[in-house]
Parts: structure tokens; C-alpha cells; sequence
């Protein structure tokens, strides 16, 4: 069991809730969850409590993440968009520190669960359907019919954006997954190899090196891809946004 | 740590509860099976959970954390602004001080010029003035010595008239042995002098 790569995705209860036939029991996934957003809420809250003229190391970075959220909104969506931040930041820190805090040895990759990922996805769509319906009325729906393109072309063009439109929840959601599940499974069974190696004695020992050494390269490798997915969730989230305030290409 | 423990807590109960909980056990062993992530019954407590963990974490942000931190970025950009305009603000000045002090300098070095240029005329004028007086001064002495040289060789010039009658008269006499009437001997010096 110990060598199962699959074990670290499984959802144990702690403290079984369970109303009206609905399991909303409290899980290690709820405990990171909570954790992930307690972790970030108070390192913001107080590594800026001195609210110091020149910054210290840790208020840099609170600071440096504002901007590069703030300049990554302002750039694709423009300052009209920039009533979203609060919502593209949030997003961004959780999904980042949901990713790094998986990458500690027994904690719980939420970002590892599809139904995670997708709820952020879906919260993505939705903010940008309400919003777009919200503001512009029908005229949101120009999103599909993008100017410039010939009559005849207009209803096979708006059948290919009303798709695209449709996978974006579906593909925002799934590359977060695909990735987070995708790195933990290979680390796991490297890691797994050097334990399994290693039981054979000397030769095993010496055999397992190889995989020991795979394992500390992946592990560099998830902590960027863990900086990677959070940047690429947040960025789309601007795109996405972007086609909410500025529907009309 | 956190996963093995409560794995083992949550697997322990499942034989114990046994056969008064078959449906349970049952069910239990149906998501055992399944691939985690895909385990639809455990989806409501996931998204309670995200919901209330996302939730007030977006709230905490929108409403504490991040007006603070762009109230700390926005009292900086203020703060180095104001620097700025003041270092704008200080630099003219001392560049207007500059421009007053050199200013002041080309008058002084003007006026100095002027007082050098006044005290040289006046130096120039005075020693022209000395000049003058000094020449005219030798231009007199010159003219009377001249006059004394002329009355001198006037005087001279007479006195060899006499001369030459007394040497004539005293040639003549010791020569004829006579003596040579003055008027003659002065008619004859004159016819030689001539």
C-alpha cells in the first residue's frame, strides 16, 4: 500500500457530516482547503500588518504578487477589468498555494480532484456569462460572431465558438487536474522504485540511485509546474474575463 | 503522517461495523474501488468544503487583504511622487542659484573690468601728461643750450678776427720787422677769411 501512487488521492473522513443523505463529511481534501486559504489569508494579512514604506523580504512578497495579478489583469482585460482582481488573485494564491502545499510529503493535493478544478473553472464561466449578460445584455452574444468574417461563413464560425466556448470550463479545469495528478503519480512511483529497489540489499541500493535521483529532479520540476498552472489558470481566467468586459472581439 | 492515520481510521471501522452496516461497508467498498478523483460521492463534501474555504477566503481578500495592500503601494507611489517634486523642486532652485551667482559674477567681473580699464586710462593719461612736461622740459634746455652754442661760436668766431690780426701783425713784424697799421692787417685777415 505504500507503494500505491494512486493511495495519496484518497479521501479519508475526519469528522463525518452527513445531512439529509449528502456526505459534506469534513476530509483531509476539506482540512487543505481550509488550510490552503488560512495559510494565504494570514501570511497576506501579516506580512503586510506593518504596512512598512520600504517593504521587508516577506511584504515583497505579498506585494509582488498583487502587482504581477494586478499587471497580468490589466494587460489582458484591460482597466475595465480590473473590478474582477479580488477574483482573479484569490484564485491565482489559492490555486498556488493549493499546488505548493501538495508538494509537501503526506498533505493533500485538492488541486488533484476534478471536482475541485472544475468548481474553479465553472466560478470562471459563470462570472463571465452573468457578467457579460449582465452588462452588455444580448449583446454579449457577439462573443460568437466575431467581425469581420464573410455571411456565409457566420453560421459554421458561431458553431465553433459556441464549442470552444463550451471547453473552456472543461479544459481550464482539466489541465489543472491532468498536471497536479500527472506530477504526484510519477513522483510517487519513483519514489516508490527506490524503496522496492533499495529492499534487495546492496545491488538494490545502488540500483535505486537512478530513481532517487528522478524523483529530487521531478520534485523541482512540480514546484514549477505547481507556479506554471496557477499562472496558466489565472492568465485564462483574464482572457476569459476580458471576453466578458470586451465582448466584442 | 496526516493521510496514514486517518486511512487507518477510516479503514479499521469498516470490517468492525460488519454486518449491521453491510449497506455502508458496501457502498464504502464500491469507492474504495473507484479512481479517487472520479468517486462521485465524494463530490458534495468537496465542493461544501471549496465553497466554504474559496468563499470566505474571497472575502477575506477582497475586504482586508488587498485593500491594505494597495493602500501600502498606493501610499508609496504617493510618497515617491512627492519626492520626486520636491527633488524637481529643489533642483530649480539651485539651478536658479546658479543662474544668480553667474549672473553676479559677469557684473563683477564687468565692473572689475571697468575699474582696471578707468585706473589704466588714468595711469596712461598721467604719465603722457609727465611725458609732455618732461620733453617740453628738454625741448627748452635743448633749445637753450643751443642758443649758448651759438652765442658761443659767435663769440668765437669774433674773437678769431682778433686773433688772426694779432698773429697776422706779429707774424709781420717779426717776419718784416715793422710794425703793420691795425686797419690793414684787419683788411687782409678778412681778404684771407673770405
Amino acid at each position: 500500500m505504500a507503494n500505491d501512487p494512486i493511495h495519496q488521492f484518497q479521501i479519508a473522513k475526519w469528522i463525518p457530516i452527513e445531512v439529509g443523505g449528502l456526505d459534506l463529511s469534513f476530509t483531509n481534501a476539506s482540512a487543505f482547503m481550509v488550510a490552503t486559504a488560512v495559510a494565504t489569508g494570514a501570511f497576506l494579512y501579516m506580512t503586510t500588518s506593518s504596512r512598512g514604506l520600504v517593504p521587508g523580504r516577506l511584504q515583497s512578497i505579498s506585494e509582488m504578487s498583487y502587482e504581477f495579478v494586478a499587471s497580468m489583469l490589466r494587460d489582458s482585460a484591460g482597466s475595465k477589468g480590473m473590478k474582477f482582481f479580488p477574483l482573479v488573485f484569490s484564485l491565482f494564491m489559492f490555486v498556488l498555494v493549493a499546488n505548493l502545499l501538495g508538494l509537501f510529503p503526506y498533505f493533500y493535493t485538492i488541486t488533484s480532484q476534478i471536482i475541485v478544478t472544475f468548481a474553479l473553472a465553472l466560478l470562471v464561466i459563470g462570472t463571465v456569462i452573468v457578467y457579460g449578460f449582465l452588462k452588455h445584455g444580448f449583446g454579449f452574444l457577439k462573443l460568437f460572431v466575431p467581425s469581420g468574417i464573410p455571411a456565409l461563413l457566420v453560421p459554421l464560425v458561431v458553431i465553433i465558438e459556441v464549442i470552444s466556448f463550451l471547453s473552456r470550463p472543461v479544459s481550464l479545469s482539466v489541465r489543472l487536474f491532468a498536471n497536479m495528478l500527472a506530477g504526484h503519480i510519477t513522483l510517487k512511483v519513483f519514489a516508490g522504485f527506490v524503496t522496492s529497489l533499495s529492499a534487495f540489499g546492496a545491488i538494490g541500493v545502488v540500483g535505486a540511485i537512478l530513481p532517487l535521483l528522478m524523483t529530487v529532479a521531478i520534485t523541482g520540476l512540480e514546484f514549477l509546474v505547481a507556479f506554471l498552472q496557477a499562472y496558466v489558470f489565472a492568465v485564462l481566467t483574464c482572457m476569459y474575463l476580458n471576453d466578458a468586459v470586451h465582448p466584442g472581439h | 503522517m496526516f493521510v496514514t492515520t486517518a486511512y487507518a481510521q477510516e479503514a479499521t471501522p469498516a470490517p468492525a461495523e460488519g454486518a449491521a452496516h453491510t449497506e455502508v461497508a458496501a457502498e464504502h467498498g464500491a469507492a474504495q474501488g473507484v479512481f479517487p478523483p472520479f468517486d462521485t460521492s465524494t463530490y458534495a463534501s468537496q465542493l461544501l468544503w471549496l465553497a466554504i474555504s474559496f468563499g470566505l477566503f474571497y472575502l477575506f481578500l477582497k475586504n482586508v487583504a488587498l485593500p491594505r495592500i494597495g493602500g501600502i503601494l498606493e501610499v508609496r507611489r504617493d510618497r515617491i511622487a512627492q519626492d520626486l517634486d520636491q527633488a524637481a523642486r529643489m533642483k530649480a532652485e539651485a539651478d536658479a542659484a546658479v543662474a544668480a551667482y553667474e549672473q553676479e559674477l559677469a557684473e563683477a567681473k564687468a565692473k572689475a573690468n571697468a575699474i582696471g580699464n578707468e585706473a589704466s586710462n588714468a595711469a596712461k593719461a598721467e604719465a603722457e601728461a609727465k611725458r609732455k612736461e618732461v620733453e617740453a622740459g628738454l625741448d627748452q634746455k635743448l633749445a637753450a643750450a643751443e642758443e649758448r652754442i651759438a652765442g658761443i661760436k659767435a663769440s668765437a668766431m669774433s674773437g678769431v678776427g682778433a686773433i688772426a690780426e694779432e698773429t697776422a701783425s706779429a707774424i709781420v713784424q717779426s717776419l718784416v720787422g715793422g710794425t703793420v697799421d691795425k686797419s690793414e692787417a684787419a683788411a687782409a685777415v678778412k681778404a684771407a677769411a673770405e
